[in-house]
């Protein structure tokens, strides 16, 4: 399936910004299953700084703003070719030890409610039938919601508060993951939408690491695991490590975001 | 079983037979009138006040500036002794840097099985934002201050191997530019190697590891958290004798995708940053981001080749207490040979058998914590009171595997001169070693601590320890 994206994120303020940083997760890469064919990332308001790789192999760009802009526009878009893998995206291939998603970030302890969650799931010495009940289990216990926020919340503040969003359910699902010592990660991507072009967040779901399988993907909020309509871009420990965008900014002054998506099939 | 533990002396050995690399200095020593020594060793201070190095020690009632006592009476080093040490850090550094390229990498040494997973998952040093970089020459840790213990004519220790952020040449520069003002006479009649260059082989070493960004002449800076930092002394001193900017995190900003600081003709890139700012501040983007004495996106410059950071962040898992006891097997596993200097036997206190062991035997163990330094958190069994002891004991039981455990060692002495003479105190030494893709670069010399305390064990200088002058003979 080739797909077409287009994620433009706008950030205004009401005062002009000193200096300010951004880092950018928001180039996806080719890789079995998925092709990119082309892809760009276009800044109004900033200058690019720098290119690199991440611990998790992600490509980064680092953005600064330029003096005193009260606007900047990052408008990443481009085309990538995908194949259903039945979600199974491969063995681990980068330096990062698997060890590394077993430890528990801030945004995915396993408290009380985690752990709460986890008495009550039918258990079986299947790691794949046992992880699929977990990504059941938890959209049963953490019903999606459309009320959105842009607070990011810990695994145990989400179950807390009744319902989610797809990060919400992928942290759950990570928390819990690792605390069954079952390595997992968060990742940050593009769906397909069947009855909409335009989207207002990206998506966001689980990858966790069966030995024989590698990396298999879970998309918790849509009970699937990705198919040919899913594009990762970036993972990472928690939704921290791989957001979209991630910066710190001098100045006191407010911020307005607003995050236009599209994504069709061509 | 003797009641006296008998020490080596390494001016007079074990009895009163002077050794050979003191004979010219007793020489000397023996002409001159001891209560002239004693002023000159008051003119000293005062050398030292008027230079302004002090030391802030840390958990004082008042962060007093303190100036770290200095005794005149040199640690002599013959050529012979020297040669097999500077072998020894040579290995050891060269290990160092490959251990911790595998550790950022395929970890070779955990799947070979001489290293556990663990000693480097539940460690708190390893960076995660470090793994898959490799800088340039793949140095890692530039500069490399190995603690060294003696405790017999032919028996030197490792006793920890300081890869992140070493402090103290500057000492080791101003005690010589001081015995060299003081007694001029003395290095007229004995060939001291010099270790004056020290600053101009630490700013070259440093431009040999010029990133891949790099145009022309590497520009080299110091980073220092401010004048409020304990060391702030030494960072200044190294940049004016490096001849090169010291700077602060708020004179660095991310311009044309390098880390450039503010001078008056504009901002400046810079190519290699010698940073006296802990990992963990370095950068409020990727790291703490409540940091104030940091760079942010200083690691993604560095991660794109635009920068290089000496010591590379990370460098913590190679020199912590608890890697420290498998260096043997690292030094063998990376370069294919023995160790040349010896470990000092360390028992993990995460380990059932060793807790016991160090448990039955507190009274006569060194306890350390494993991310401790400056002599903070230690116990020396020997030395501590029953409820010392008690009340430590607690807290190794509370959390052994912060825990490491060493034999009490027989340190060597070195005399210093006291109002009733010369007097033997414990020392260790510090020696600085710099490497870069050309090579490691030792000083011949280093710092030598003395504990001032008759008896005492503890030469950090935050608990009450002094400095001596350290000679190395030339051949």
């Amino acid at each position: 399936m080739r797909l077409k994206i287009s994620h433009t994120t706008t950030y205004s303020y009401d005062a002009p910004v000193a200096y300010a940083l951004q880092q950018l997760r928001l180039r996806p890469k080719s890789r079995p299953g998925q092709t990119v064919l082309r892809w760009d990332i276009d800044v109004e308001g900033g200058t690019k700084q720098a290119l690199f790789e991440d611990e998790h192999a992600n490509s980064v760009d680092l953005v600064s703003f330029l003096p005193q802009t009260t606007q900047v526009t990052i408008h990443s878009h481009g085309e990538v070719d995908v194949e259903d893998q039945k979600g199974i995206v491969g063995p681990q291939k980068s330096c990062v030890p698997l060890w590394l998603y077993q430890r528990p970030t801030p945004q995915t302890v396993a408290g009380e409610k985690v752990k709460k969650l986890l008495g009550t799931l039918e258990k079986t010495d299947d790691r794949l039938a046992q992880l699929h009940a977990l990504s059941a289990h938890i959209l049963a216990s953490l019903p999606y919601s459309t009320e959105q926020t842009n607070v990011t919340l810990s695994a145990e503040d989400a179950l807390g508060s009744g319902h989610g969003v797809c990060q919400d359910h992928a942290h759950v699902f990570l928390a819990a993951a690792r605390s069954m010592d079952i390595p997992a990660r968060y990742v940050s991507g593009y769906l397909m939408l069947q009855d909409s072009v335009d989207q207002t967040a990206s998506h966001a779901w689980a990858e966790a690491h069966i030995d024989g399988l590698g990396w298999v993907g879970f998309d918790i909020s849509n009970g699937i695991s990705p198919d040919a309509r899913y594009v990762r871009v970036a993972t990472g420990l928690d939704y921290y490590s791989a957001a979209p965008i991630r910066g710190m900014r001098q100045g006191s002054g407010t911020e307005d975001l607003e995050v236009q998506i599209q994504v069709q099939q061509q | 079983m003797p009641d006296k533990i008998e020490f080596f002396d390494e001016m007079f050995g074990y009895g009163a037979d002077l050794r050979t690399p003191y004979v010219d200095y007793n020489d000397w020593f023996s002409s001159e009138d001891v209560a002239n020594l004693k002023s000159k060793s008051k003119q000293a201070e005062t050398l030292f006040r008027l230079t302004g190095i002090t030391f802030n020690v840390y958990g004082a009632e008042e962060a007093a500036e303190r100036l770290i006592p200095f005794d005149l009476v040199p640690r002599i080093i013959t050529a012979k002794e020297w040669g097999k040490l500077a072998r020894g850090i040579d290995q050891r550094v060269r290990a160092i840097n490959a251990f911790l390229h595998d550790i950022y990498h395929r970890q070779e040494i955990v799947k070979a099985g001489r290293l556990p997973a663990e000693m480097i998952a539940n460690n708190e040093a390893f960076l995660p934002q470090m793994i898959g970089v490799s800088p340039p020459g793949n140095i890692y840790t530039h500069i490399v201050g190995t603690d060294l213990v003696r405790a017999g004519p032919d028996e030197f220790y490792v006793l920890e191997d300081n890869a992140r952020t070493p402090s103290g040449v500057s000492y080791m520069l101003e005690n010589r530019e001081t015995m060299l003002h003081m007694f001029p006479e003395l290095f007229s009649k004995i060939n001291v190697r010099g270790v004056g260059h020290y600053p101009r082989a630490l700013r070259r070493s440093l431009s040999a590891c010029a990133p891949p960004a790099c145009n022309g002449k590497p520009c080299v800076a110091v980073l220092t958290p401010g004048i409020h930092n304990s060391a702030y002394y030494e960072h200044s001193f190294l940049a004016d004798q490096m001849g090169v900017e010291l700077v602060e995190g708020h004179d660095l900003r991310i311009i044309d995708g390098r880390v450039a600081m503010r001078t008056t003709e504009g901002y400046k890139p810079i190519d290699v940053l010698y940073r006296r700012v802990d990992d963990d501040f370095l950068d409020p983007l990727n790291f703490n981001p409540d940091s104030m004495l940091g760079v942010p996106g200083i690691m993604d410059v560095y991660r794109a080749g635009g920068i290089t950071i000496a010591n590379a962040p990370g460098t913590g898992i190679s020199d912590d207490k608890a890697i420290y006891s498998y260096m043997p097997d690292i030094v063998e596993f990376y370069t294919g040979e023995k160790a040349i200097l010896k470990n000092v036997p360390t028992w993990r206190c995460s380990e059932k058998d060793a807790l016991g062991h160090v448990c039955d035997n507190l009274e006569e163990l060194v306890v350390k914590e494993v991310h401790g330094s400056g002599g903070y958190g230690m116990l020396v069994g020997p030395a501590a009171s029953k409820k010392e002891v008690e009340e430590f004991r607690a807290k190794l039981l509370a959390r052994p595997d912060n825990y490491i455990a060493q034999p009490t060692l027989a340190l060597s002495t070195v005399p210093i001169l006291t109002e009733a003479g010369l007097a033997p105190r414990h020392v260790d030494l510090r020696p600085f070693a710099l490497a870069s893709p050309k090579g490691v670069d030792l000083i011949p010399g280093g710092l030598t601590r003395v504990a001032l305390t008759e008896g005492s064990l503890v030469v950090n200088s935050s608990q009450g320890g002094g400095t001596k002058d350290t000679w190395v003979l030339e051949d």
